[in-house]
């Protein structure tokens, strides 16, 4: 074979065993790590997967939060106007999370359909809904 | 008065700069002198008029008229004055007022330093220039106008700037992060230029490497900055979320990172050329990409200003128009350029080659993880959010693969590199790197994966090292006059390599020796994390200018002995209602102590956050490394030469 030839084949080579290995470690990695949203009817209505890592959102409903007295253990249930889900965290939570306002939580539903969150988001602006909380909101107005 | 004047500049700057983007491309065409010599004139004029306008919505701010719609909004007579500065990019219209002035600004500097170019040659690129900022201004006049009034009916006071806003942090982030952004543009237009005079030459390359490795260096600062920002302002504690917004300004990083390297490469050997240029349109889409993902509020992101679809369908409209006229043109002018030299498969050139396939690759996958979402969410497949893990697990092992040949590049020489000259430094420095690594990871119990990471920050350190031994030891002058002689371009990169691995070890010793606690404490109490004693003694009361707060104090101690005290406050904003923490850190080479306070609880007890960081500052560090490398890129002498035909 003609050198300049062999050389560029070699370098075709090494671009395509790159390539593939990395869009084989990002296919791998996506499969593992997207977390699907599901609204309080969605989980009510059994349609969110058990013991796996999704994330559920609403309005935070009013007069919900119980706390722990000794551990920074908090419950609290959130509604999409249609259905409310309990959920449980152990932390801190944001600092605009209160009654009434939208979150976004990711963690784990138990068997007990209590949604036992790792992360309790609440967006930094009072005026920024999360496009997921209203399409939920909507989506549930919606329904007769 | 003066909102109305600032209206009324920007809409003429629009006029002026759309006349910028098209007479000097006539002249051009047609060989008229007279039209490609408006180009210059004609940027000035939009600067000057952006500059007018900018101004104007400065003074609204700083006089505080709330008539105008957009600073009630974002102010407050009782803001401090700082604020009611920098509060006017703290919203969606107001930071493309400053897009557009960065942007005018890049464009003047191109046009005061005309005479380094062949006329037509400065003709184009300023009126590619003048077209981007046309689509700014057209953008920023019918969407977002930042001056519209309030008028019978204004309000007595303002809505107050965002308290998340109320910081250092915004002051100096937006701007330097614009000129990084707004910086490539530059790089885009050179490459524009390229295209339609067809000179895809190593002289286009001359030119751009200056501007490009600027543009770098703000990029750089400006990303670290933010990362800084987020780490004590957000109050989790975090450096880097893998947020959408964030990628938004890393992806075009990434590609800004292979553009500079790949054109070393153009510049030297006239090799890669017309790759060159993709890579200089690849760089600027992402940063318009950028711009869409923050404006249009598509992705749930800490940056999301509230959603607006027409600004949305407007920038994307901007993408489509620029991203596709551009690889429209290249697509009919490229197939022209025939690199003709041949390089070995050791050589210099070969090894760029590879940094420039990583780097993409990377640009990739921070993309399709940014994306997915979206394309997820368009096919009907539900919403899903991609979390910091994919990145972590994706971007990780790309990035050491990167690092480890960084190390061996620079070795190199142009054409062919002996296999001699590379094994044996390559050799020595596997050795030193995995011994020293191995007895840091068995003397502090560390994982695999520091094993290995520290090992590629090593690797670097050493190879770099005895490369610079080997080019001082040659020749007959003394070791120090060789070392001064040396090119600045050599220097510069060192810097920015060394930067590399001092945010690698950064990161590295953060993720894997980074204690986090939360607990319930009341006054008195006490928590131990890390060896470090934190104890609540007290909290008090304390009155800001706009805000009331609960201030708590914490002293730390270690080995009995007191090593600083912590005032973390829970603010409270009365004009919008709104409750911030303000963490409180004791900043240190080694180490961060960091405090933050969650909610009261009933019993006067509060839920706190303790960190307690290893050797977190050195990845913002390692960023000031960078950017004094890239600054020091740009300095080199040749670049100051002027071309000799006008």
């Amino acid at each position: 074979m003609h050198p300049i030839r062999k050389k560029r084949l070699l370098i075709i080579a090494i671009i395509a065993l790159i390539l593939t290995t990395a869009i084989g470690l990002i296919l791998f990695a996506l499969q593992q790590n997207i977390n699907l949203f599901y609204s309080p009817s969605d989980i009510s209505l059994g349609k969110a997967p058990k013991n796996a890592t999704i994330r559920a959102g609403g309005m935070v409903v009013e007069g919900s939060i119980k706390r722990n007295q000794e551990s920074l253990y908090v419950q609290f249930d959130v509604t999409d106007f249609q259905h409310k889900i309990t959920i449980e965290y152990k932390g801190i939570l944001p600092d605009l999370f209160r009654e009434g306002q939208g979150i976004v939580a990711q963690g784990k539903l138990n068997s007990q359909g209590v949604f036992a969150a790792e992360q309790v988001l609440a967006k930094h602006d009072e005026k920024y809904m999360p496009p997921e909380i209203s399409d939920a909101l909507k989506a549930a107005e919606s329904q007769p | 008065m003066l909102p109305e004047i600032g209206q009324f500049t920007l809409i003429l700057a629009l006029f002026f700069a759309s006349s910028l983007s098209i007479l000097p491309l006539v002249g051009y065409w047609k060989k008229s002198l007279i039209l490609t010599a408006t180009a210059r004139p004609l940027t000035l004029i939009v600067a000057c008029l952006v500059f007018i306008s900018f101004l104007t919505l400065s003074a609204s701010f700083l006089l505080d008229d709330f008539s105008v719609l957009y600073v009630s909004q974002n102010s407050n007579s009782q803001l401090p004055i700082y604020y009611k500065f920098s509060a006017l990019w703290g919203g969606h219209e107001g930071s493309l007022l400053l897009w557009a002035l960065v942007l005018s600004a890049w464009s003047s500097a191109v046009a005061l330093r005309l005479k380094q170019l062949p006329q037509e040659i400065g003709a184009i690129v300023l009126a590619v220039l003048g077209a981007v900022s046309t689509g700014f201004l057209a953008f920023l006049i019918f969407t977002s106008s930042p001056f519209v009034r309030l008028l019978p009916d204004s309000p007595i006071d303002g809505g107050d700037l965002n308290p998340v806003l109320q910081d250092f942090g915004l002051i100096v982030h937006p701007p330097i992060l614009y000129m990084g952004y707004v910086g490539f543009s530059v790089a885009f237009a050179f490459a524009i230029a390229a295209l339609i005079t067809g000179q895809m030459n190593s002289a286009w390359a001359r030119w751009a490497r200056p501007w490009t490795a600027v543009s770098w260096a703000f990029l750089t600062l400006g990303i670290t900055l933010g990362s800084w920002w987020a780490y004590y302002e957000l109050g989790w504690g975090g450096w880097w979320f893998w947020d959408p917004v964030e990628n938004a300004s890393f992806m075009p990083w990434l590609a800004g990172t292979a553009l500079l390297h790949s054109l070393a490469v153009t510049e030297k050997r006239g090799v890669f050329k017309s790759w060159t240029v993709l890579l200089a349109i690849f760089t600027f889409s992402l940063s318009l990409l950028g711009a869409f993902l923050v404006r249009s509020g598509v992705l749930t992101s800490v940056h999301s200003f509230a959603a607006d679809p027409t600004r949305g369908m407007f920038i994307l409209a901007l993408l489509v128009i620029f991203v596709g006229g551009s690889l429209l043109l290249y697509a009919l002018r490229a197939t022209q350029v025939r690199s003709s030299i041949a390089f070995g498969i050791t050589g210099r050139e070969a090894w760029l080659l590879l940094n420039n396939i990583l780097l993409t690759v990377l640009t990739l996958t921070v993309l399709l993880g940014t994306l997915y979402p979206l394309l997820f969410d368009a096919l009907g497949l539900g919403k899903i959010s991609v979390g910091a893990p994919y990145f972590n697990s994706v971007f990780t092992p790309i990035a050491l693969l990167l690092i480890v040949f960084m190390g061996i590049g620079p070795l190199s020489k142009w054409k062919n590199t002996s296999w001699n000259a590379l094994w044996r430094p390559c050799l020595l420095a596997l050795v030193l790197s995995a011994l020293l690594s191995s007895a840091l990871v068995y003397f502090n119990s560390f994982s695999l994966m520091a094993w290995v990471s520290l090992s590629v920050a090593f690797w670097v350190l050493f190879l770099s090292l005895l490369d610079w031994l080997n080019k001082i030891s040659l020749g007959r002058e003394g070791l120090l006059v060789r070392a001064c002689k040396l090119p600045r371009n050599y220097y510069a990169m060192i810097l920015a390599h060394v930067g590399v691995v001092v945010s690698l070890v950064g990161v590295l010793l953060v993720s894997v020796n980074s204690h986090e606690v939360m607990v319930r404490l009341s006054p008195s109490e006490s928590s131990l994390v890390a060896g470090y004693e934190f104890r609540f003694d007290s909290m008090e009361e304390v009155k800001g200018p706009n805000y009331v707060s609960e201030r708590g104090q914490f002293t730390v101690f270690k080995d009995e002995k007191q090593v600083a005290e912590l005032y973390p406050e829970k603010r409270f904003f009365t004009t919008r209602q709104q409750v911030m923490t303000e963490a409180a850190l004791d900043a240190g080479f080694t180490r961060d102590l960091y405090v933050s306070l969650g909610e009261k609880l009933e019993d006067s007890s509060w839920g706190v956050r303790i960190y307690v960081k290893s050797f977190v500052r050195w990845i913002w560090l390692g960023g000031l490394f960078m950017v004094a490398g890239g600054l020091l890129a740009a300095l080199d002498k040749r670049y100051r030469r002027r071309v000799e035909v006008a």
